[in-house]
């Protein structure tokens, strides 16, 4: 085929729905969102906006700002450093406890255990379910009150009886006494967040390190067996290696999953100030406070937080696959 | 057949046990939301009452786990009515199949362009629209919210459809390149010496051939058009055009205190995509897996 104009022209008219999207609403949003960041303004229709340099990222990590007329120092509600600890244990728990425990039913499916298929679509299904769905679900399964299943459970093993004080006594942050209210306190706001999460999505990382082991040559596990070695032997030396890919791309979706986490906090919590995250302090500023520039300011740096992780986990794979190679 | 036949083993039972327990782990909290959607409150909650004949009040213990004594359809005509479940559900529907037919054109047309059409730069061009993998909804809220609010967009179904669309983009490109790969050249090749352009080429010969791409991209597509909360919220105030999520999320500023009409509310949500799913299971599996085993 000769490139000729009409064939250039016609490979851009190809491209050009595409181009038009996601320029449009990614790419041009994310310059768009950048240039506010460095910018204070209150109104969507603003148009003098206010150029104030990089204080927008300044007010996000100072815990303590001084008032401009009496320089006394006052705890910044605005504070990002909580919400951003906050998603990066998320992202440990979710990698550490969640994806092993994925890798250990999918090692354990894939051998050919009789109904493998039917436990797997049962672990897949909450994935498919609303996150809002199941954030209001889990409300309702620790509500405090008579009706919630968690509490009532507790109460018919005895087991509240000496775990809601020892709760208690580990609560610093408010005097209140722990009877139950999972997500009313800081220190068991996030547990009670992974729980859901870990939930929903242990099934999603089963499904796609199973299709993985599915995909390891039948060869390479029959010359293992011939050699003699032993179920653990061959997970650690032929399974896993040979499912690194995925396991990348596992550990990459928990990561930035957790750092964009927004619907479950939003879902299952009245008040999200006991489990912040990013998202939820930056809806927070644009829609309560009206401040789009310091909310601009959290999503440049989500941006490039997601697009760092990212980065650094692809590195961390890169480097391990070369060693066995 | 011999093994299959021969006596289980102990560590098998126990590995078929530990996994009952999962399923278990798994569908308790949704049978529990189907039980006490079909409750009244004095059941969920406990009541008391004075028995006439001997004047003693009698504790009802509330019914937590059980089925219940007596069911509550009347819960769901409540969300359905009341809490506007029917609408959410045809916005939800409405938005959801006008940004998959939005992807799943982009992204076949993109994908035509950037596996089939030789030309320089494109898998620079690729790599561009593959940057959307990563790519944050948050990074749009902002400025989106601002152009559409310019455009008197907010609170229409475009406004959902358009962000949607752009942002399943990059997966639909991924998952279109695999299927289209898997068509021989051969057929190009044969359509282009019959006389046809690029165009008859992309709308004769490939796109016919792409069927099985719609699935796969459609229902990725779906999925998160459907479960989407942020821009749901933010671009769309106003009742009428409300999606799925956001109704919920709404009805429990409503019923703060009523069980039922909100176990009503999360059901009607939850199970039209569980029937779907009980019917194709696999393939919504496989979309799944299409998207991030090529990634």
């Amino acid at each position: 085929m000769k490139k000729t104009f009409t064939y250039r022209l016609n490979i851009f008219l190809f491209l050009l729905p595409a181009l038009i999207l996601f320029v449009g609403v990614l790419i041009a949003p994310i310059i768009m969102s950048a240039i506010y960041s460095v910018h204070d303004f209150n109104s969507i229709s603003d148009t003098n906006m206010k150029f104030v340099g990089l204080e927008n990222y300044i007010t996000l990590f100072s815990r303590e700002m001084a008032n401009p007329e009496t320089g006394k120092l006052f705890t910044n509600d605005k504070f990002m450093g909580d919400a951003l600890v906050n998603s990066l244990l998320l992202a440990g728990l979710s990698v550490f406890i969640q994806l092993p425990l994925s890798l250990i039913i999918a090692l354990k499916l894939s051998k050919g255990i009789r109904g493998e298929r039917a436990y797997l679509s049962i672990f897949f299904m909450p994935v498919l379910i609303s996150t809002v769905i199941i954030g209001r679900l889990w409300m309702n399964i620790y509500d405090p009150g008579k009706a919630g299943i968690l509490n009532a459970g507790l109460r018919t093993l005895g087991i509240d009886q000496w775990l809601f004080p020892w709760i208690s006594s580990k609560i610093t942050s408010s005097k209140l006494a722990f009877t139950g209210q999972w997500t009313g306190f800081r220190e068991t706001a996030l547990g009670a967040a992974f729980v859901p999460i870990l939930w929903q999505y242990i099934g999603y990382h089963m499904l796609l390190m199973y299709a993985g082991i599915k995909g390891v040559p039948p060869e390479l596990l029959e010359a293992a067996e011939l050699d003699g070695c032993t179920e653990g032997q061959v997970n650690r030396h032929i399974i896993i290696p040979y499912i690194k890919p995925i396991l990348k791309v596992s550990v990459i979706f928990a990561v930035t999953g957790s750092l964009k986490s927004f619907d479950l906090i939003y879902a299952l919590m009245k008040d999200t100030t006991k489990a912040e995250l990013p998202s939820t302090l930056m809806y927070k500023l644009l829609f309560l406070h009206n401040r789009y520039g310091l909310g601009s300011a959290i999503a440049v740096i989500l941006i490039a937080l997601c697009f760092i992780f990212a980065l650094l986990i692809t590195l961390a794979f890169r480097d391990k696959g070369e060693k066995v190679a | 057949m011999k093994e299959r036949n021969r006596k289980l083993k102990p560590s098998t039972i126990l590995v078929h046990f530990l996994l009952l327990v999962l399923v278990f782990i798994n569908i308790f909290p949704l049978y529990w939301m189907l039980t006490f959607s079909l409750k009244t409150n004095d059941e969920i909650l406990g009541y008391s009452y004075k028995d006439p004949e001997t004047g003693v009040r009698v504790q009802v213990a509330p019914n937590h786990v059980g089925l219940p004594h007596q069911w509550e359809w009347s819960n769901y005509a409540e969300a359905m009515n009341t809490g506007n479940m029917g609408l959410y559900f045809v916005n939800s529907l409405v938005v959801a199949v006008s940004a998959i037919a939005i992807t799943m054109v982009a992204s076949f047309m993109a994908t035509y362009a950037l596996t089939r059409l030789v030309w320089k730069g494109r898998k620079t061009m690729n790599k561009f629209f593959m940057l959307g993998l990563t790519i944050p909804i948050h990074a749009s809220i902002v400025p989106v919210y601002i152009i559409l609010s310019r455009m008197n967009l907010l609170n229409t179904y475009s406004a959902l459809i358009f962000p949607y669309a752009a942002f399943s983009l990059s997966m639909g490109i991924l998952i279109s390149s695999g299927f289209m790969g898997d068509i021989p050249y051969d057929l190009d090749e044969a359509a282009f010496l019959d006389g046809c352009g690029v165009w008859g080429i992309f709308l004769r010969v490939i796109a016919p051939l792409m069927m099985p791409a719609i699935a796969t991209v459609g229902i990725y597509t779906f999925l998160q058009c459907w479960n989407e909360l942020l821009f749901a919220t933010i671009f769309v105030s106003s009742g009428q055009y409300r999606t799925l999520p956001v109704g919920v999320q709404q009805l429990f500023g409503q019923y703060t205190t009523r069980w039922g009409p909100i176990g009503a509310a999360l059901s009607i949500a939850t199970i039209p995509t569980l029937i779907v799913y009980v019917f194709l299971s696999k393939r919504i599996q496989d979309s799944f897996i299409a998207g991030a085993v090529k990634g």
